[in-house]
């Protein structure tokens, strides 16, 4: 790649190896669905037989997508809306739209991360006493009923003053930069909740009914497999869990070396992120087993997901099992390391947004995101009506945002953009795992329909029952209102122009030119003499021939593996 | 447990874990620097200025 002489270079940060880099994409993609969603997901879709559709899950569509999202990254050096800006002028807004998803998932995820650092606390003492349902609920968050859903300013201290503690850590940890507080702080969490979790295993395992928990998660239903809803479950499982296709892993991968390993890498996040959720099935389910056999009912009495489990069900079992002080710890300690690091990993997408807009310091964008962002969650969420709002937010943020932007951006970089043969050049070209035809077929083909499919299915579910018995202008102004509120802001941040102080106007970190856009000579012709005149856009990698159907994107032959 | 049960646990973890063990080994073996990079056109770009 040519290097420039005497254009400005952007001021941005950069991972020191691909450890660091590993290790932080790791620590983002492990976060709270792996500990509280995919064990019920798991259990609910054919329990052990789960596995087959899971790992096809991982392979055609979970690998493929996060190796999309490094070489869109790793290709363009920059955050999303600059690397879609610069892959193509007519797909910013599908930066944008990542970004404004994680400005929803980074409120609303704090207030998780503020209540697990709570608990945390609690389990010492048990502080929830001998009903932690109702504790969760009338005391702790002090809820109102889900039908009475609002918006209220009653706030919550036992909520609010942890929620500030989370936020002064996240920003001061963003404040320190890439290396220095991205990838440290992944350095010293991951491990410590690896370590953490398997000794959460090894004493869930010597719990009374700990085996028939595992019975329950891992006897193999085989008729599930004839059922599409429970590939379609994951599906969903593998893409939420692997943060892709909301700007993460793309921001992460433009701060790599250019001679980055991707798809290697790549792999070991992918396998890395699914390990930890065999793990977390097996520790959160043999704990169930304890709990069933406690009560004396079956496990699927007990048995369930998300925040139910994590604030009500662990509580329980903590106060009922053997060592339940030291399950309370390791179980809410792995809960606050897992979710920090994916917490930091979300507002980072934001920041690196804001300082490729605005070309300014790293300190100064992460105040100008971290503050705002701060108060907003201080203002919505430790209050009485919080957890409705963060309910509906979340399911309509992932199943209304991440889907549909994931989708938009598969379909237009495949049929739109003819991005892949290009993007797929780009992984091969530093990377051991070579990709080939198969990842555009899995990327561009398979992945789209599954896409689709997920989102047709969670419209038709929204719109004939409603949302979690809410009341609808409730539901219209927070969940549809919101979601679609974030492809307007989207399209209004594209038409924002970026000025000279911008790291548009500016070639990369290192020196180096950036990569030319995917032009096509027919469409694009205009935009060809605009990038050759563009002095920070590298003139070799523009398109070299006219176009003719079978050499138009015509790809380097390479050991074709997938 | 009922056998059946097991054989999905140690599969599951045989599978996932075992393809973290390949991944992480594929990767050691490939230090980092050590791929010929190419550029857009399949070419091989050596030295790589960075």
């Amino acid at each position: 790649m040519a290097a420039a002489s005497s254009t400005q270079r952007a001021n941005r940060g950069a991972f020191s190896g691909r450890t660091a880099f590993i290790l932080a994409a790791i620590g983002s993609a492990v976060g709270l669905g792996n500990i509280w969603r995919f064990p019920y997901i798991a259990y609910s879709n054919g329990g052990g037989a789960f596995i087959l559709p899971y790992v096809v899950a991982l392979l055609t569509a979970g690998i493929p997508l996060l190796f999309l999202d490094y070489a869109i990254g790793h290709r363009y050096r920059a955050s999303a809306p600059l690397s879609f800006r610069r892959l193509h002028r007519l797909t910013e807004p599908i930066g944008w739209w990542q970004v404004m998803i994680c400005v929803i998932i980074g409120i609303y995820y704090a207030v998780i991360l503020a209540w697990a650092a709570q608990y945390f606390i609690f389990s010492f003492t048990k502080a929830w006493g001998d009903d932690p349902g109702a504790f969760f609920i009338g005391e702790f968050t002090q809820s109102i009923e889900a039908a009475q859903a609002t918006v209220g300013l009653d706030f919550v201290p036992a909520v609010l003053i942890p929620l500030i503690i989370v936020w002064v850590a996240t920003v001061g940890v963003l404040a320190l930069g890439v290396q220095r507080g991205i990838a440290r702080t992944s350095l010293i969490f991951m491990p410590l909740l690896v370590v953490m979790f398997v000794a959460l295993v090894a004493i869930g395992l010597t719990l009374p009914g700990a085996a028939q928990g595992l019975d329950a998660l891992f006897t193999p239903d085989w008729s599930a497999l004839t059922n599409s809803s429970v590939w379609v479950a994951a599906y969903g499982q593998i893409f939420f869990s692997l943060s892709v296709a909301f700007g993460i892993m793309l921001t992460y991968s433009s701060y790599l070396k250019k001679d980055a390993d991707l798809t290697g890498s790549g792999l070991v996040v992918g396998f890395a992120n699914s390990s930890f959720e065999i793990l977390a099935g097996i520790g959160v389910f043999a704990a169930l087993g304890f709990m069933a056999q406690a009560a004396g009912v079956p496990v699927d009495e007990v048995a369930g997901s998300g925040i139910g489990l994590a604030f009500i069900a662990f509580p329980t079992i903590i106060n009922q099992a053997p060592l339940g002080t030291v399950i309370g710890v390791l179980f809410f300690g792995s809960l606050v390391f897992a979710a920090f690091t994916s917490m930091i990993s979300i507002i980072e997408v934001i920041i690196s947004a804001v300082q490729d807009k605005l070309g300014l310091g790293r300190i100064t964008s992460v105040l100008v995101v971290g503050i705002p962002m701060a108060l907003a969650s201080l203002l919505l969420f430790p209050t009485t009506t919080g957890l409705n709002l963060l309910d509906v937010m979340d399911a309509f943020v992932n199943n209304f945002g991440i889907v549909a932007a994931a989708l938009v951006a598969a379909v237009t970089l495949t049929a739109g953009f003819a991005a892949l043969p290009t993007l797929r050049n780009h992984l091969n070209r530093s990377s051991s795992f070579k990709v080939g035809r198969v990842w555009q077929l899995l990327v561009g083909g398979i992945a789209p329909v599954i896409l689709g499919y997920i989102l047709i299915g969670q419209f038709q579910e929204v719109l004939l029952n409603g949302y979690g018995g809410m009341p609808q202008g409730f539901v219209n102004a927070f969940g549809w209102g919101m979601a679609g509120g974030l492809v307007v802001i989207a399209l209004i941040m594209t038409l924002i122009p970026w000025s000279a102080r911008s790291n548009a106007a500016k070639v990369d970190s290192d020196g180096d030119l950036i990569p030319s856009p995917i032009l096509d000579r027919l469409v694009d012709a205009g935009r060809i003499e605009a990038a050759k005149q563009d002095p920070v856009v590298d003139d070799a990698t523009l398109p070299l021939e006219p176009p003719r159907p079978a050499a138009r994107h015509a790809a380097h032959t390479t050991t074709e593996e997938f | 447990m009922s056998t059946e049960a097991i054989i999905m646990m140690v599969a599951a973890i045989v599978i996932v874990w075992g393809g973290l063990a390949y991944s992480v080994a594929f990767l050691l073996r490939n230090p980092e620097g050590s791929v010929v990079l190419l550029d857009d056109h399949g070419r091989p770009i050596e030295p790589f200025s960075t």
